[in-house]
């Protein structure tokens, strides 16, 4: 969707891959730009409080955000999300896993100058 | 000289041929090399307790034979030392199994480096225990008990490896402990030697989870494609003496290695990457590299180390109940307000027909589900197309099975007492096993190893045997 003639509205899918991780009732998102260029918009908009509020109905109760520029990427440790565990959930997916393609629908807005080949 | 480390299996369930064309490759390059496979997740040694609680004969990875029978001569003839943790909750059971495997190959004189210490539980009310980060809460009771077991590090299997080991079996020791240790040995790197300990780490991080870093659970198609998947080829990584670390695979597999491949490895199942504690070393990613150097090969730098932590991480497993799931699928005009009349009238039984305590869970997949909350928020604020294929599904947990069989029992009787077209119900119960992880101190810890000795085994399990009958 065109926001103006300067801005796109695109999903976090097209500019980041991620992989998650779970550890007891924590859980940590690996995020990573695909283009280095991006990943100052993603410092800026994939914040610890946009995180919390994707996973509200989670039960999150922390969101804490390790940034590795080196990496363009960022790492996402998420508390008490899991409501259970791999042990202890109902939920099919106890460890979490599927949880990196929540993220990754999380809605960005990108400069037009930044559009590149994943954004279609 | 470089050293390689090839990844074998990932996980408790992996691919058992995946070792195959690693062998292969490592006997190829004719370099210095183990052969590592990581079996033993968190919950699967709780599993293994209660098998050896109904048969002590086992309690190993079930798998073992698939997993070793194809490459352990080519292993011992060449030179490859083979560590693995699937000794799980009865390595004895393992080196047994092994040597009658060598025995098979024509090696009956094979040397099997078994490595003790790990299982803690007897000894668990005797020593200084710390919850483990935010955890809280009461040690559970005896009769819950299932297992307690240590972390160990690399240390006891360099011991088996410095003993003429060829393989050697382990229950719970840190996963990057297995690709570590065969470092240690070769290079001879000194155990306060902190930025080398944190790269062979890493290499083990790296190679621990077998193909998710070399192609496995990374595709997404149009956005990450990964060819061959189906022979997706497990990682072998290239470990010089100053720590240098490229990972690679097999030529002639599937799967890729890439800057991608590798990046979501490095970070899997980390949290501070500053501080990513283990029980070897204390390692700091934060200035980590990854550089494609070649096809299929990454070369990782600026991984650094900081002196051990002072305790070691226990994880004790104990009886959690049961749980129970049941499912019912519903498709076709109408499909998605029939799933939902299925779970009102389910809901509405399970208010007379069991206590209140009773945990559970509606998932209509299909529509909402591993996205969303147990109370099922995802579902009440969207909709769905009434002409699908959708699945209703029942999740409880309660203390006592008889609930679980009762609640999931009322999902089955929607066949006859549901709404219309209801059909393939699956349903499921099991005991459920909790893990609850502690600090002990190093001092409380006696980790060894030993060359296995079968005839001392016999003996052992000879004694246990007569015990056994005269205590009935």
């Amino acid at each position: 969707m065109v926001r103006s003639e300067a801005e796109v509205t695109v999903s976090l899918h097209r500019l980041a891959h991620a992989r998650a991780g779970d550890k007891g009732e924590r859980l940590n998102l690996a995020l990573f730009a695909y283009d280095p260029r991006h990943f100052d918009v993603l410092m800026a908009q994939v914040t610890e409080a946009r995180v919390q509020a994707l996973f509200a109905h989670r039960g999150v109760s922390r969101v804490r955000r390790y940034p590795l520029p080196g990496l363009s990427g960022m790492n996402l440790v998420l508390d008490d999300v899991l409501q259970g565990g791999v042990n202890g959930a109902l939920n099919l997916d106890g460890h979490g896993k599927t949880l990196s393609f929540l993220l990754l629908s999380m809605a960005i807005i990108l400069p037009a100058a930044l559009k590149t080949g994943n954004q279609g | 000289m470089t050293f390689l480390l090839g990844s074998g299996a990932g996980f408790s369930g992996d691919r058992t041929d995946a070792a195959i064309p690693v062998v292969a490759e490592l006997i190829r390059r004719g370099q210095p090399a183990a052969l590592l496979f990581e079996t033993l997740g968190e919950r699967t040694l709780a599993a293994a307790h209660r098998a050896r609680h109904d048969d002590p004969g086992s309690g190993f990875e079930p798998l073992l034979d698939e997993l070793l029978a194809p490459v352990l001569a080519d292993c011992l003839d060449n030179g490859i030392a083979i560590l693995g943790n699937f000794g799980a909750a009865n390595p004895a059971g393992a080196c047994e199994r092994v040597r009658v495997l060598a025995e098979q190959a024509g090696r009956g004189d094979i040397r099997i480096g078994h490595v003790q210490g790990d299982d803690i539980r007897s000894r668990l009310s005797a020593i200084d225990l710390l919850h483990w980060e935010t955890e809280s809460g009461e040690m559970p009771g005896e009769e819950a008990l299932i297992s307690a077991n240590v972390y160990l590090g690399a240390a006891p299997l360099v011991e088996a490896l410095s003993q003429g080991a060829e393989v050697v079996v382990t229950g719970r020791v840190a996963d990057p402990a297995l690709f570590l240790a065969p470092l240690v040995h070769h290079f001879g790197w000194a155990w306060d030697d902190w930025d080398r300990l944190a790269a062979g780490t890493m290499a083990g991080h790296l190679g621990e989870c077998g193909a998710q870093v070399s192609g496995g659970y990374f595709a997404d198609p149009g956005l990450k494609n990964v060819p061959g998947l189906a022979t997706v080829g497990y990682p072998i990584i290239e470990v010089e003496e100053d720590g240098s670390l490229v990972v690679t695979k097999p030529p002639g597999t599937g799967g890729c290695v890439t800057e991608r491949t590798v990046k979501e490895q490095l970070l899997y199942e980390v949290h501070d990457p500053g501080n990513y504690l283990t029980p070897d070393v204390v390692v700091d990613l934060s200035d980590a590299r990854i550089v494609e150097i070649g096809p299929d090969r990454v070369a990782v730098s600026g991984i650094r180390g900081r002196p051990a932590p002072e305790r070691l991480k226990t994880t004790v497993c104990y009886a959690g109940g049961w749980q129970g799931e049941a499912e019912i699928s519903y498709a076709g005009p109408n499909a998605f307000g029939r799933a939902r009349l299925a779970a009102e009238v389910l809901r509405e039984r399970l208010t007379f027909r069991v206590p209140p305590e009773l945990r559970s869970r509606f998932d209509i997949i299909g529509h909402a589900s591993v996205f969303d909350s147990d109370a099922g928020e995802l579902q009440q604020q969207s909709a769905a197309p009434e002409n699908g294929d959708y699945r209703l599904r029942l999740a409880v947990g309660h203390p006592e099975r008889r609930w679980v069989e009762r609640a999931t029992q009322e999902l089955l009787a929607l066949y006859c007492a549901g709404p219309a077209g209801g059909g393939g119900v699956r349903r499921q119960f099991q005991r459920r096993v909790c893990t609850a992880s502690y600090l002990v101190k190093r001092s409380d810890v006696e980790a060894f190893a030993t060359l296995y000795d079968a005839t001392l085994n016999e003996a052992t399990r000879n004694n246990e045997r007569s015990h056994d009958h005269g205590a009935q």
